[in-house]
């Protein structure tokens, strides 16, 4: 029974009577990997900061591997790799340089630096720079440095903020990669806005909007949850008019999610729709390919239950209530 | 104390191995340079009160002037605008370590630039001949006193960086609290009002500040303890304020 690496409950800031996150709650558990999403302005930095104990919350709990960050900072930081937003480093420091000094801060003994300064620079690929200067590296390798300094002293729990920002697709496969390569030995807390690479990563997402917690879980437990299971694309040739009394055959729910009127024009052409059915239908894949594949009057050549990508999930979550 | 003392062998290394340093360093030279040349020349033209020293010294303000804000601006405000702050303070170390390792850089480099001007000493020793030695009491108690304000300029420039994130609002505000110090307390020496009997208790006070005051009892050799008491006392203060600011300004950000 092991207690959970990060708790949160009923976190409370204010800026000067603007509240920034309003009663945020989760739990990370030890070796997970969690995604912290939200648009702009919704509250993951700030709830970052707290975590770390940089900030002090204007009410609310956290804890960092049962240790409390509020009455006992000081020994929190020593748990926590911290990647700040837009990663800030020295300009007029080497690569090298840099990593060492951190890693003495860090408390790194000398016997144990270098090989451990070693280690890093090999998962952070920054063997070609370690002797430049970080004010003349490109994006992507400052941001590899931000995140070596990270896990430069083995610290049990990695908090990155906005680790993957700003670098191009083949630098987020990098870093994606090598946090894919802490699992299990640390656990890791990431924001971001940009989806598909926590998709990956993750073992599951806190989604934050407007400083509430609007949904968590496993990126396919979310789907389920918002979208319900019953979404269907086919790709149809036929008389259209006449299957919504066919799909109301197979289940009272199922329907087109669009109108098909502007596309009759054509019925041997192959038109893609898109079906819905009552989030408690069971799945009707089956049920469907048998009914339209033995009838004559339609041709069917694809079917497939509609995947949402996460950025749907976010969109879904994140999007204002309708009044 | 061990992550203190990392912190100061940082800082230290950056002050030596950043050009600014060095540029700072030789204008600072030049103009001392200049400054003691100037008072070389009057005493060649004709006889003058006092030890070339002495007057070399009545000068220290103009020096304290331009380089603590330019020495001291930098520091915290240069951390708070890059963000680095932030790296640094979540690590394990506390804000009192960090403004203290940089407030003794600031002024190790203080002490080490006005140190550097002891050079001028040597060269006139070595340019009068053995007939004519230099006097060194006020030599001493003018590196003395500079040593003992310093610290409290090195001090005021520090707080100065710890309450603002832009350079030159830290430099400008270093420079009016140093100016006030120095040339303010002069000024409201030489007020009538002061002159008043009611106000007796209020003029002691203002001498008691007077910076120049101090400078000419050292260069005499005359260390007062109360004068000591001053610049310490004022220096913790600066740096204890130093160090309110740097945490307000986490808490209000």
């Amino acid at each position: 029974m092991s207690e959970p690496a990060i708790i949160v409950r009923d976190l409370v800031k204010t800026y000067s009577g603007q509240p920034a996150v309003r009663g945020v709650s989760f739990e990370v558990a030890k070796g997970e990997i969690i995604g912290l999403l939200g648009p702009n302005g919704a509250g993951k930095s700030t709830t970052l900061r707290i975590l770390t104990g940089y900030l002090p919350a204007t009410s609310g709990q956290v804890t960092v591997c049962g240790i409390d960050v509020a009455s006992r900072p000081s020994e929190v930081k020593n748990l926590l790799g911290y990647m700040p937003e837009n990663n800030p480093l020295p300009e007029d420091m080497r690569v090298g340089e840099y990593l060492h000094f951190r890693g003495r801060l860090k408390g790194l003994r000398r016997r144990h630096m270098a090989p451990r300064l070693d280690e890093v620079v090999h998962l952070c690929d920054l063997g070609r720079v370690r002797d430049r200067i970080i004010g003349k590296l490109s994006k992507g390798y400052r941001q590899r440095v931000g995140i070596a300094d990270a896990i430069l002293a083995e610290p049990p729990v990695i908090i990155m903020d906005e680790p993957t920002i700003g670098l191009d697709p083949h630098q987020i496969l990098g870093v994606r990669d090598l946090i894919a390569g802490l699992r299990g030995r640390m656990t890791v807390l990431i924001s971001s806005h940009i989806l598909p690479e926590i998709e990956v990563t993750c073992d599951r997402v806190v989604i934050v909007n407007q400083g509430r917690v609007v949904a968590a879980g496993t990126p396919s437990a979310l789907r389920t949850e918002l979208f319900g299971p019953g979404h269907y694309e086919l790709e149809l040739a036929g008389p259209l008019d006449q299957l919504p009394a066919v799909l109301a055959a197979i289940h009272p729910s199922l329907a087109l999610v669009e109108p098909v009127a502007d596309r009759l024009a054509a019925p041997s052409e192959f038109a893609n729709l898109r079906l819905a059915a009552a989030p408690d239908a069971p799945d009707l894949r089956e049920a469907l390919v048998n009914a339209l594949a033995r009838d004559p009057r339609f041709r069917l050549r694809a079917l497939a239950r509609t995947r949402h990508t996460l950025e749907e999930v976010f969109l879904a979550a994140t999007q204002p209530k309708a009044a | 104390m061990r992550t203190f003392r990392i912190l100061l062998a940082h800082e230290l290394r950056m002050l030596l191995v950043t050009p600014a340093t060095y540029i700072a360093a030789t204008l600072f030279l030049f103009v001392m340079g200049f400054i003691f040349t100037g008072i070389l020349e009057t005493f060649t033209a004709a006889a003058q009160r006092g030890s070339p020293a002495a007057i070399f010294f009545q000068l220290f303000w103009l020096p304290v002037f331009f380089m603590v804000p330019l020495l001291t601006m930098k520091c915290l405000a240069e951390e708070r605008r890059l963000g680095t702050l932030e790296t640094l303070l979540t690590s394990p170390v506390t804000t009192v370590q960090v403004v203290l390792a940089k407030y003794f850089a600031a002024y190790a480099l203080y002490l080490a630039l006005w140190a550097s001007t002891g050079g001028f000493f040597y060269i006139l020793q070595q340019f009068a001949g053995p007939s004519q030695s230099i006097d060194f009491g006020p030599l001493l108690g003018g590196y003395t006193f500079i040593a003992v304000s310093g610290a409290l300029f090195v001090a005021i420039g520090i707080l100065a960086s710890a309450l603002t994130r832009n350079q030159a609002v830290a430099g400008i505000l270093a420079f009016v609290i140093l100016l006030i110090l120095v040339i303010g307390t002069r000024f409201a020496g030489t007020l009538e009002l002061l002159k008043l009997d009611s106000m007796t208790g209020l003029r002691s006070v203002v001498d008691y500040l007077q910076i120049f005051t101090h400078l000419e009892d050292f260069t005499r050799g005359i260390i007062d303890v109360r004068q000591i008491v001053y610049y310490v006392s004022g220096s913790v203060l600066a740096l204890v304020f130093s160090i309110l600011g740097v945490e307000a300004k986490q808490i209000h950000s």
